[in-house]
């Protein structure tokens, strides 16, 4: 049974598609979900794609949080679906409260559109199940404020609960304790910020994201 | 929490409701320890155009609006209820808020 993705579309989002291609090369299904509905329409698994919600207007995430999809969003992970935001969508999750701490602006006020090179810090959570710890991932970033900062107490919990799903080989943009991505403490909340969906095929320059997102996809038909 | 609103005439005259034209103003800015690249950026650029002793440039928002509210206090609450909720990231930011009766 293939598991069948949802992939919310705001105002301004810019990745939905690439998201939407990533999860149909894989062999799953895939669909947009309207900001505007208030509900997920049944889906296994949603994907909070990159982009500019809302134009980033006041603060990113700051206005999509109240779109009237995210409540459905936020019972479906609360019954234990799979969430996944990437780029703006971890700036999203953060704001409507499904992940702790925020993004900050970059170190340096550089836009930042580079590789990086991500360390898997855990393989318990919906995007790494398939993945060992301490696989080295080539995954692009393209963002302006994806320095990750917490308070000292949540960045302990984080740690003690094996939270930090990646980290950064080399620290791009100043995240505190070179974090890329995190989980929700029942692990089926990710954000992170570099994007999987763009390095599913040599032609993009690496497949490494292959493995992440095929681990959503069993998540999803497990769901 | 719900305030009767004032309600404006055709003819520009006001219907006589129990609340006040308060002017908000809401400082948002980055909370200590919270880097501030623009701040840092214009500190090391003012040295260069001869404006030497400028230190801790910092950067925010400023967010301005009328309020009606029953009083100053129902202002300053609802302010700072939509400041913690919306206007600010408490994670990161730093709210000042100030609240004065419109006209003054």
């Amino acid at each position: 049974m293939s598991s069948r993705v949802g992939v919310i579309l705001f105002p301004g989002s810019n990745c939905e598609q690439d998201a939407i291609e990533a999860v149909r090369m894989l062999g799953g299904e895939a669909e947009l979900l309207w900001h505007g509905d208030e509900t997920v329409a049944g889906v296994d698994a949603v994907i909070v794609p990159g982009g500019f919600a809302h134009g980033d207007y006041l603060r990113p995430g700051a206005i999509a949080r109240f779109s009237p999809v995210m409540a459905a969003v936020q019972r479906f992970a609360d019954e234990g679906g799979p969430v996944v935001g990437i780029c703006n969508g971890f700036q999203v999750l953060t704001e409507a409260g499904l992940l702790p701490g925020a993004l900050q602006k970059n170190r340096g006020l550089k836009f930042l559109c580079a590789t990086t090179t991500l360390r898997v810090e855990t393989t318990s959570s919906v995007l790494t199940s398939g993945l060992a710890v301490g696989d080295h991932l080539r995954i692009p970033i393209n963002h302006f404020e994806g320095n990750y900062t917490c308070d000292p107490e949540t960045l302990s919990v984080l740690k003690a609960d094996d939270r930090v799903v990646f980290r950064y080989v080399d620290n791009p943009n100043g995240s505190i304790d070179d974090i890329a991505g995190i989980c929700s403490s029942g692990r089926n909340v990710v954000g992170l910020m570099p994007h999987p969906e763009r390095a599913i095929s040599p032609l993009l320059g690496s497949d490494d994201g292959v493995g992440v997102l095929q681990s959503l996809l069993r998540a999803a038909t497990a769901a | 929490m719900v305030l009767r609103r004032r309600v404006f005439g055709g003819s520009g005259a006001v219907c006589q409701h129990e609340t006040m034209l308060f002017t908000v103003q809401v400082e948002v800015t980055l909370r200590p320890g919270i880097a501030d690249p623009q701040g840092a950026t214009i500190e090391r650029s003012l040295p260069h155009l001869g404006f030497d002793g400028v230190s801790h440039v910092q950067v925010g928002k400023s967010i301005r609006f009328t309020l009606d509210a029953a009083d100053e206090a129902a202002a300053r609450a609802e302010v700072e209820d939509m400041s913690r909720r919306f206007l600010t990231n408490p994670v990161i930011e730093d709210a000042a808020i100030s609240v004065a009766p419109a006209g003054t």
